[in-house]
């Protein structure tokens, strides 16, 4: 365990502050004594299983359910039917066979007049253990009359494709937004479309056009998504263990669904096996224990399989993108337009803040000082799996990055221009910042030339370039991709955004017990993200109490206070920000309660890590160990100072936060079997203050294998008959070790002005950064065949067919 | 969790009481050796055997070995064993170079020989070693053994000639003094099924292939085999010429389809591809190089 130099070390050899640190949480992973909900058992609990459709479009005529019923073991079996049976007392629908989304749409629990999805919900049964459960679907009779399933989203657009929310009176695919907007625009439209033309008339000007798809991916965390509810008929008290990286959001959302009053239900979230945001949403699963609890009067335990957290939770992208670059022969760029076609699946299930129907996809200008720049969003529904949220995605800030980063690789091939001097030519300079987008966007922060400039030396770009071009000549092809991003993290400033009405400001609260350690309770939750170790760690920097004496204390309604979640990297931007203030006001509490004992005034004090001490006279002095139990001793305190030492804050964040790196991916492609081997791979962030600089490491290693894996092999697609192919992990596939080079992770560090502490979160950058890399790097290898773009995945079938100027499509089955 | 329907489950004690079992218990019941098949189709319930009848204890199955002039690979040593063995090594260098991108080192260990023969998978990268070194089986049934050509062996996809009460105890496969091998295989991905693989063994005597065998998987070859690329070459020089035009003859024996491994006419360009890699690197080997 090493801290930074100036950092003192505690007793038992943790930085009292910021610096590397062990995980305090993996003493129990790393024993096997995690507990996750599926760990969670009740005395009576009871298993479930649900029912999903085989098709991806169909009427429901009928729904036998007596054979499954008559299985011995069984207690129940639920259908819509039996939903719609059951009076809602809420604003949100009058039965329970339908709920509301995160985005304002409604959802089937279980289906009643179609199925709309392969995979949706059908039907519920509760049974003695597990194997019944599942044994008893079987026993289920389902009259289904298939229909013809929209599987293209452009498809989704004709005027004579299926309706497929015929349930809400729709006549076409469109998705109306809660604002009654069918599309969405951000930026500028009429000066991008001027300044795009008169570049088109300008000799001196080119204009690059360039579709670009960012195929659906699922975020697949280790641990399944799953639930164990308990209706507690008694008191009233519903509790329910599962797996969600909102707990208070989804209290809130389940008092809304279920007319629950919220001060009777308790959400617990124990260890949470990854979330990457596919544990955002509410799940049709998660209800149906809640229904199953209050049916049968006994805990109920819902625990999804793989195959259906694969085809029924919530996927990531889906974008149709089409960029359009105009810039000045010589490279600076004048404008982008961007055109995107959203594939939001059966149900509008997107998780974004509710002025923000396309999450921050707005954020697509990029790293690049500019003028001009729009973008339009359209979404539709298909027959697919709905959500959107999902997979470290920072609210669309991914396919943003991707598009923009592509495109530029795009803008340098036509200028024949090296894309890290095109890059370093549009940089925003650091005395830009702050600096406003094109689209509104306010970067807080950054040193970008610098910062690429590391990652180039790093990588020792100029040696490669110049391998590259002797390869070339001896017929060998290799190529080095750049990914230079910007993210806006840390959602968000209370008066623009909220999900749900639920403003996106986070609580916390911290006590400081009379020996002087204390307990910070957070409403953020972990799913892997090391909370329990970083959070101390902010309170160590703040306060001087060692992180060991600080105990974190998340994942429970009742034990914290209410605060929106974990997903976009939010945690250290926001909550991590509470903290920091939620330790300063501990802090002057201390000083006052110090400059009593000291007899002197407050303002007479001086702060060095966990002491006040007389100015001028250093061995006068406190300890924060000594002033807490004077707090909660005999001390006679002024007037209007309470005792004990503790204090809670709400902190709305000021802005967002911009993290930013530059990726240098490079690649060796075999044009004979179109494989391609990652040989080395850069990353230099920059998420300003690192707390401990061990897990942002780890943060980063595991978003680089993100990047990798959608780069190069993950996808969802779907045939034409509305069959999900990516159902399995035969079928989905992860990347392993042996697909990933040893990352080398490099740092620069811009603090933000707008956070405490100038943290800016990093959870979620290399995931956003790295897929642009590695395409631009494979892309750069097969130029000379006269490529300029390839839509991931980039399997080795989908190489030789781009080399052969014949490129597949990739959202639909391999024809 | 996954979970399987219900089965009912026997140990062995021998081959003969297992050939006993399968007739006592007929078609629905399965053998189970290293389940890296079998276990993860029940789990999803598209497999689901009555009784499962498992020989794993059946030591009788078990070891490496030459017999004469035959390598002898018995039905339950397991991938890793085949990976590690020197004796197969010392003979051909395929075995060794397809157990690398068999799978992953967890299915290596549990997953058998027999049991990747008689799943018959289409993509399976063993029917190809073994039908390039036109190797054969022994199969055991209550009347007694007999041997097949792996090349006689596969009736269709995932189908054999192994009858319900028989087993599969040897894979036999002749020693060629002077032979060199080799085996190219693409995947999406280490551990996932092949796109296309080729394996071939090339015996050069002066100047000219005197022998060779070509195995092909997951592009439809038949038997997972080109014998009219085979009987191209027998007789010519290893140029880069003959091995292209053999693996042409290899590519046009396949019938791929298209799936999410890639479409066919990448596949039948695969065929060929790596029936030229592992031709080119067979030839040098038998020559020393």
């Amino acid at each position: 365990m090493t801290a930074t130099n100036e950092v003192p070390v505690s007793a038992a050899g943790n930085p009292i502050g910021f610096g590397s640190m062990k995980r305090v949480e993996d003493q129990r992973f790393v024993r096997g004594q995690g507990n996750y909900v599926d760990d969670v058992n009740l005395p009576g609990m009871l298993h479930s299983a649900i029912l999903r459709s085989p098709f991806a479009h169909a009427r429901i005529n009928a729904i036998d359910t007596s054979a499954a019923e008559a299985l011995p073991g069984v207690v129940a079996v639920i259908t819509g039917k039996t939903l719609e049976g059951i009076p809602r007392p809420s604003l949100l629908g009058d039965n329970f066979a339908w709920m509301p989304t995160l985005s304002y749409d409604t959802q089937a629990v279980l289906a009643t007049d179609k199925v709309r999805f392969q995979g949706q919900e059908v039907a519920y049964v509760i049974a003695t253990d597990r194997y019944i459960a599942k044994d008893a679907l079987e026993l289920i009779d389902v009259d289904y009359e298939p229909l013809e399933p929209v599987m293209d989203a452009k498809r989704a657009m004709d005027p004579d494709a299926p309706v497929i929310r015929d349930d809400k009176g729709q006549t076409d695919n469109s998705i109306t937004d809660v604002h009654g907007h069918k599309t969405w625009e951000a930026g500028n439209a009429i000066g991008t479309s001027e300044a795009i033309e008169k570049a088109r008339q300008d000799p001196d000007c080119v204009v690059v056009t360039q579709e670009i798809m960012y195929p659906r991916v699922h975020p697949s965390p280790m641990e399944t998504c799953g639930s164990v509810a308990y209706m507690d008929k008694v008191t009233g008290q519903l509790t329910l263990y599962t797996t969600s990286q909102a707990p208070h959001a989804h209290r809130t959302v389940y008092a809304m669904v279920a007319g629950l009053p919220e001060h009777k239900i308790r959400v617990i979230s124990p260890d949470i096996g990854g979330g990457f945001g596919n544990k955002v949403g509410v799940y049709p699963g998660y209800v149906l224990s809640i229904i199953g609890s209050i049916v049968t009067g006994k805990p109920v335990k819902w625990m999804e399989d793989r195959n259906e957290n694969l085809v029924s939770t919530s996927f990531a992208r889906d974008y149709h993108m089409t960029g359009t670059v105009a810039a000045t022969k010589d490279g600076r760029i004048l404008a982008v337009d961007v055109d995107v076609l959203a594939d939001h699946g059966a149900f509008n299930g997107v998780a974004q803040p509710t002025n923000y129907p396309a999450g921050f996809f707005h954020i697509f200008t990029g790293s690049y000082d500019y003028p001009n720049a729009h973008c339009k969003v359209t979404p539709v529904y298909t027959n697919k799996a709905p959500g959107g949220v999902a997979y470290a995605c920072s609210f669309r800030i991914t396919e943003a990055v991707y598009l923009i980063e592509r495109l530029v690789d795009c803008l340098a091939q036509e200028l024949e221009m090296d894309p890290a001097e095109l890059r370093l030519k549009n940089l925003i300079k650091p005395d830009q910042f702050p600096y406003t987008t094109p689209t509104g966007w306010v970067y807080d922060s950054g040193q970008y030339e610098k910062t690429m400039r590391v990652a180039l030396d790093m990588v020792g770009y100029d040696d490669l370039r110049r391998e590259q071009a002797e390869k070339r000549a001896k017929g060998e092809y290799m190529g080095i991709g750049i990914s230079f991003f910007t993210e806006g993290v840390g959602a968000g400033p209370r008066k623009d955004m909220d999900i749900l009405g639920l403003g996106m400001a986070d609580g916390i609260e911290l006590r400081v017990h009379p020996t002087g350690k204390g307990v910070l309770r957070l409403s953020v939750q972990s799913q892997g993200q090391g909370h329990e170790t970083t959070y101390a760690q902010i309170v160590a920097h703040e306060l001087g109490i060692p992180p060991e004496d600080i105990e974190v204390v998340h994942g429970d309604t009742d034990q914290t206070p209410f605060g929106l979640g974990t997903y976009g990297s939010r945690s250290t931007p926001v909550s991590g920000a509470a903290a920091a203030v939620v330790s300063r006001k501990v802090k002057e509490k201390a000083r006052i309660i110090a400059a009593t004992a000291l007899e002197c005034s407050p303002d007479d004090l001086e702060w060095e890590l966990g002491r006040w001490h007389v100015k001028g006279d250093p061995e006068r002095g406190k300890t924060i160990q000594e002033i807490a139990l004077l707090a909660h001793g005999s001390l006679e305190l002024p007037e209007g100072v309470e005792g004990h030492l503790e204090a809670m804050t709400v902190y709305n964040p000021p802005n967002l936060t911009y993290p930013y790196g530059c990726y240098i991916c490079v690649v060796d492609v075999d044009p004979g079997t179109g494989q391609v081997k990652i040989r080395d791979f850069v990353a230099v962030d920059d998420c300003g203050t690192r707390i401990n600089p061990m897990i942002v490491e780890g943060q980063v290693h595991g978003g680089l294998a993100d990047g990798v894996g959608m780069a190069l092999m993950e996808l969802i697609a779907f045939d034409e008959d509305g069959n999900c192919l990516g159902g399995s992990f035969m079928d989905y596939l992860l990347p392993t070790a042996m697909e990933c080079p040893e990352f080398r992770t490099g740092e620069t560090v811009t603090p933000s002005p707008h956070h405490p502490i100038g943290a800016k979160g990093v959870g979620e950058s290399a995931t956003v950064g790295s897929p642009a890399a590695v395409v631009n790097a494979v892309v750069d290898a097969i130029s000379p065949f006269g490529v300029r773009h390839a839509d991931m995945p980039l399997t080795p079938a989908n190489v030789w067919r781009a080399i052969q100027g014949r490129p597949v499509r990739v959202d639909m089955a391999v024809e | 969790m996954q979970t399987p329907a219900p089965t009912d489950y026997v140990r062995a004690t021998s081959v003969a009481n297992a050939i006993a079992l399968l007739e006592e218990h007929g078609e629905e019941a399965r053998l189970l050796a290293g389940g890296h098949s079998l276990l993860p189709m029940m789990k999803l319930r598209v497999a689901r055997p009555e009784m499962l009848i498992d020989i794993n204890d059946l030591d009788e199955l078990r070891g490496i070995k030459v017999e004469g002039d035959e390598l002898v690979i018995g039905a339950m040593v397991t991938h890793n064993e085949v990976l590690e063995s020197p004796v197969l090594a010392e003979h051909y260098a395929i075995f060794r170079e397809a157990e690398k991108v068999i799978a992953d080192p967890l299915v290596r260990n549990r997953g058998t020989v027999g049991g990747s023969m008689c799943q018959a998978d289409p993509s399976e990268d063993l029917s190809a070693v073994g039908s390039a070194l036109k190797a054969s089986v022994v199969i055991q049934g209550s009347s007694g053994s007999r041997t097949v050509p792996l090349r006689e062996f596969h009736d269709g996809p995932y189908t054999t000639v192994v009858e319900p009460n028989e087993i599969l105890t040897q894979v036999r496969v002749p020693i060629r003094p002077g032979a060199g091998s080799a085996y190219e295989k693409v995947e999406r991905r280490v551990g996932d099924w092949a796109v296309c693989a080729a394996g071939s063994f090339v015996v050069v005597s002066g100047g000219v292939v005197t022998d060779c065998g070509i195995g092909l998987t997951a592009v439809s070859a038949e038997h997972f085999c080109a014998p009219e690329a085979e009987a191209f070459l027998i007789g010519k020089a290893p140029t880069d010429e003959n091995l292209r035009e053999a693996a042409n003859l290899a590519a046009a024996a396949t019938d791929p389809s298209s799936d999410q491994r890639g479409p066919a006419d990448y596949k039948r360009h695969l065929a060929g591809e790596l029936t030229f890699r592992a031709l080119k690197r067979s030839a040098a080997a038998s020559q020393g190089a």
